[in-house]
């Protein structure tokens, strides 16, 4: 007989993977997987490498990354021995180019997202122009089948991540749309290409900037902004608020379990902006006083909805219900072409959740590090482009990529 | 990208405005950012695109939803849907008047008719002349026409024009003695005829020009309604089939024809091939539409074929499968009408001092005509057809007989595979992703995209289970479930009645339709909309696949102004049960109206996404689409 029963179906799908893991490793979760500085590969796939990085780039220190950290270090020298070899693949050359090069557009990838301020997309963008600089094609099409290829590595390296998706879309969208013909030659068309990798992460902070010129208009004296999770926007958002003299208060929710309110509300407090510490669960307790609610996104999507950090959608569904706005800061180069339906029609993005205490075997433990609010929910995005409604991210993503 | 992202640049982020704006004095703060290069934007031009961020700003930027268009090439394109009252209140009220040596023309006209003249410079100088330039929307115009049959027409502006506001401006100094007269006789007519109702005679000048309002008021509605008819048919001659020998015969109806106009039908009648005897009970809130007896059609149709000579033999069989029902869905006829154009364009030869363009639009025109009386043509047919008649318009005028048809038959192949076939095959690649394992499927009717998604899925070796659900009198699920059957699906089939009972067990609902408005309205089979509607309440996710050729820029908020009807016999009688016979003899009462509809409208609230060949997108986003590719693609 059917029934409705695809998410069951699916939690037992991915509970299958996870049995058979090609890397004996990852079952133990204690046993600490090599940190983002030295892993080659995705050191374990269940785990977001999106949300590893995140998290140590908000150098949150739970007891989960300490003791990953720590094992990293240890590990480090055998393990750089051992995945130096089969790390690179050199997904540029699959017989074409690089034969003798060995060049991992993910090892670029990895020692450019070091960089905490650098935004993931920017970071995929310079990966890929570094496939440029490296590449021996001679012609156009050449150099973009090999880009091809090797942002298509990128993108299967972290599945999770919407916006190294949507930076290496757009980049390799830039690329087509470049033929060599509108220069001289190949090489201009190629140094072009290159120039403006290079300009990308000047234009990602310049996009933060306008972003939080454009929002000024809606932060008025007097109001209570809740936030949730830590984005490098909304801070720049509220930071030039409080350079321009307004008077608000923000409430910072907590954001377990990597607990990401905790350093914004940290950032705020330096900023000398009110600033009051709620836990995820009180966000229906305090929506009363809020006047709004801002929140950044990893990603948003072709229905105007966002991804953003768990407990995004609820909050939105709180503020919905209570009639507050509901503002979302992103900058246009999150805009990805995607559309899910409802939350598990994404693959999720995992990651480890400390709970303090043992957990039992047998409970199930929710890993999920995002959720999906559907655009009805939100009322406006700050975005690069201008201030916009959920509905024209359609429109601005069909101009760009169709 | 394009030039316009490029000077997209947020300097002033103020400056973006959704919607219409007036141009303002660009307003600039100290502490503006300064100009970068959009990272992603190659600076090459395409001609195509408009530049949003010139300095003026009255130009368009890209959230703004283009005004309407100004040149008489679109206007034939936006006549198509005049007739729809909605659309009509977009023309501007403006006086044309006819100069003398066009008389000749409009006298020629059948009595009563108004002559109505659009901003069309190629096909009537005279009026382009006369007419005022400065206006930024459309130009439509009905003038009265001069003795004779002023009197009838002038009357029916009168009693079209008491309740509502009338824009004054309306003699030009330029009027010639003739059209003094004219208007003369005509605004004495009015008068008489304005007394005569009690109605104030203050808005004599501007009876005599019966002008479509910009203002939606209810008053406006029923006279731009009533006018529709005739402005749209009347400038629809214009477009390329205003031959110069004006065989008035080839005249099509148009298909949005108000058939509560009494003397609209009257003439459309004369012309008819087809004899259709109209429906005793006319149901009251359909009158604008036409209902007719079925069944007499086709033998009577059957003895004529020798008698129509200019009818092409491939378009007739194709109108008499129309007729009979033996093809249907929107893209088997589509591709149907398109071959049967195919094999006319293959067969035709150019009469001698006749010129292809005209000749061929003409031809076509007139086959338009036939296959309209044997079915209304679907929005998507009528969006082919506008592509076919505009690739004859633009074909250049050097090419010899053999080489445009040959070209022109090069662009059916082309729109029927690139637009029909393989955008069928785009929407089943996205459609596929959004099916997991162990999903519950449902899917209303019979609609070849939906059946192809679900096939391809399943040969994917994706596990599902499909629910049918199906409706009288048609029961085309029946179908759409044998073939899915035959393949080895797991399926459910039910009737429309059950479904507020099966979706709950539903995962998505997958629907196919007729066409989808620029409002996001999904325009299909009558019984969708409930579908769709059940899913919602339920927060089921409804996905609908539709071709991008069948998006249309028309805004439509309900089912009743333009639909079609069936047989009302097919809801009064249950085929194969004799003892369901309740209604027999009833069928002539007169209070008795059988209402037999075909589609029906879904709002967008109730669609989560469209499938479509350029991806999926948000209802929200069919003007997007409808915007940026209409006019490349399909127009071009």
């Amino acid at each position: 007989m059917w029934w409705r029963s695809a998410s069951f179906i699916l939690d037992r799908q991915q509970e299958q993977n996870t049995s058979y893991p090609p890397n004996p490793e990852s079952l133990l979760l204690s046993s600490p997987p090599p940190s983002m500085a030295d892993s080659l590969q995705n050191p374990k796939p269940d785990i977001s490498a999106y949300y590893q990085t995140r998290a140590a780039h908000h150098a949150v220190v739970t007891s989960d990354w300490l003791s990953q950290a720590q094992a990293a270090v240890s590990l480090q020298t055998n393990d750089d021995v051992s995945s130096g070899s089969d790390g690179r693949v050199a997904p540029t050359g699959g017989g074409t180019g690089g034969d003798n090069k060995t060049f991992s557009v993910i090892d670029e990838f990895n020692s450019w997202r070091k960089q905490p301020d650098l935004a993931e997309a920017v970071a995929a963008i310079r990966a890929l122009a570094a496939v440029i600089r490296a590449s021996q094609a001679t012609t156009m099409m050449e150099l973009e089948i090999e880009l091809k290829k090797a942002s298509d590595s990128l993108k299967a390296w972290d599945a999770t991540s919407i916006s190294l998706t949507a930076g290496c879309d757009l980049f390799m969208r830039y690329v087509t749309r470049t033929s060599a013909l509108e220069y001289e030659d190949f090489n201009s068309a190629r140094y072009r290409l290159i120039e403006r990798a290079e300009k990308f992460g000047e234009i990602s902070y310049k996009a933060r900037r306008i972003i939080a010129m454009l929002s000024q208009d809606f932060i008025f004296d007097g109001c209570t902004i809740l936030v949730h999770g830590f984005s490098r926007v909304v801070l720049e958002v509220l930071k030039t608020a409080a350079e321009n003299k307004k008077h608000f208060r923000v409430f910072c929710t907590e954001g377990r379990p990597d607990r990401t309110g905790l350093r914004l509300s940290n950032e705020l407090a330096k900023l000398d902006v009110p600033v009051k510490l709620l836990i995820d669960s009180a966000v229906a307790y305090t929506m009363d006083e809020v006047d709004m609610v801002l929140v950044g996104a990893d990603g948003v999507v072709e229905s105007g909805g966002i991804i953003n950090m768990m407990g995004t959608y609820q909050i939105a569904l709180v503020s919905h219900s209570m009639n507050k706005p509901v503002y979302v800061a992103a900058e246009s180069y999150k805009f990805a072409r995607l559309y899910p339906l409802d939350q598990k029609d994404m693959g999720p993005a995992l990651r480890t959740i400390d709970f303090g205490v043992p957990i039992p075997s047998k409970v199930e433990v929710e890993k999920s590090a995002r959720d999906y609010t559907p655009p009805q929910y939100l009322t406006l995005l700050f975005t690069d482009l201008g201030v916009l409604t959920p509905s024209v991210v359609s429109d601005e993503l069909i101009q760009l990529y169709l | 990208m394009d030039p316009r992202r490029t000077a997209r640049t947020v300097s002033d982020p103020k400056v973006r405005q959704v919607g219409f704006f007036t141009p303002a004095p660009p307003e600039r703060s100290v502490s503006d950012p300064p100009r970068f290069q959009d990272p992603i934007q190659p600076p090459s031009p395409s001609p195509t695109q408009v530049n949003d961020h010139s300095p003026s700003g009255n130009s368009l930027s890209p959230v703004m939803i283009p005004p309407a268009h100004h040149h008489s090439d679109n206007f034939l394109r936006t006549a198509l849907q005049a007739t729809s009252p909605t659309k009509a209140f977009s023309y501007s009220a403006k006086t044309v008047t006819i100069p003398p040596e066009n008389e000749d023309v409009a006298s020629s006209f059948s009595p009563g008719r108004k002559v109505v003249s659009a901003k069309s410079p190629s096909s009537f100088p005279g009026v382009k002349a006369s007419s005022v330039p400065a206006s930024e929307l459309t130009t439509v115009s009905v003038v009265n026409l001069p003795p004779g049959i002023s009197e009838k027409a002038g009357g029916a502006s009168v009693e079209v024009q008491n309740d509502r506001p009338v824009s004054a401006k309306t003699l030009k100094e330029k009027t010639s003695k003739a059209e003094r007269r004219a208007l003369q006789e005509a605004q004495r007519a009015a008068k008489a005829a304005a007394k005569a109702e009690g109605t104030k005679a203050s808005s004599a000048a501007s009876k005599v020009v019966t002008s479509a309002n910009t203002k939606p008021s209810k008053a406006a509605k029923s006279s731009s309604q009533k006018n529709d008819g005739s402005q749209v048919a009347a400038s629809e001659k214009k477009g390329g089939d205003r031959a110069p020998e004006k065989d008035r015969k080839k005249d099509a109806p148009h298909p949005r024809m108000q058939y509560d106009d009494k003397s609209r039908v009257e003439k459309a009648k004369k012309r008819a091939v087809v004899k259709q005897t109209e429906a005793r009970n006319r149901v009251e809130l359909f009158r604008h539409l036409p209902q007719y007896e079925h069944g007499t059609q086709l033998p009577d149709l059957e003895t004529k074929f020798f008698e129509l000579d200019p009818m092409h033999p491939a378009v007739y069989k194709v109108g008499l499968q129309y007729l009979s029902g033996d093809i249907r869905g929107g893209n088997a006829r589509c591709i149907a009408m398109f071959q049967a154009f195919k094999e006319a364009i293959k067969d035709y030869s150019t009469p001698p001092e006749k010129t292809l363009i005209r000749d061929l639009t003409a031809r076509i025109s007139s086959y338009v005509s036939f296959l309209i009386e044997c079915r209304p043509l679907s929005i998507s047919m009528g969006n082919a057809i506008k592509f076919l008649k505009n690739r004859i318009a633009k074909l250049p005028l050097a090419l010899s007989e053999s080489e445009a048809k040959s070209t022109l038959m090069l662009d059916i192949d082309r729109f029927i595979n690139e637009k029909i076939i393989l955008s069928e095959k785009v929407i089943v690649k996205h459609a596929v992703t959004k099916i997991r394992d162990g999903d519950v499927l449902l899917t209303y009717g019979a609609s070849s995209v939906v059946e192809m998604i679900l096939l391809h899925a399943h040969e994917l070796g994706k596990h599902f289970h499909v629910v049918v659900v199906d409706s009288r009198p048609k029961l085309e699920g029946q179908l759409l479930l044998r073939r899915l059957v035959r393949k080895g699906l797991s399926c459910t089939y039910t009737h429309v009645n059950a479904v507020s009972c099966i979706m709950q067990d539903v995962t998505r609902v997958f629907l196919g339709a007729s066409s989808v408005l620029s409002n996001g309205t999904v325009y299909s089979r009558v019984g969708t909309a409930c579908v769709a509607m059940v899913a919602h309440a339920f927060h089921v996710p409804v996905l609908v696949c539709c071709e991008a050729y069948k998006f249309h820029e028309r805004v439509q908020l309900d089912s009743i102004c333009f639909n079609e009807l069936g047989n009302p016999d097919a809801i009064s009688k249950v085929q194969g049960r004799k003892e369901i016979n309740y209604l027999d003899g009833l069928v002539n009462q007169e209070n008795l109206q059988l209402l037999n509809l075909i589609y029906d409208a879904t709002p967008s609230d109730y669609v989560s996404m469209i499938i479509t060949d350029y991806g999926m997108i948000p209802p929200t986003s069919v003007p997007v689409i409808v915007r940026e590719y209409r006019r490349d693609h399909l127009w071009s």
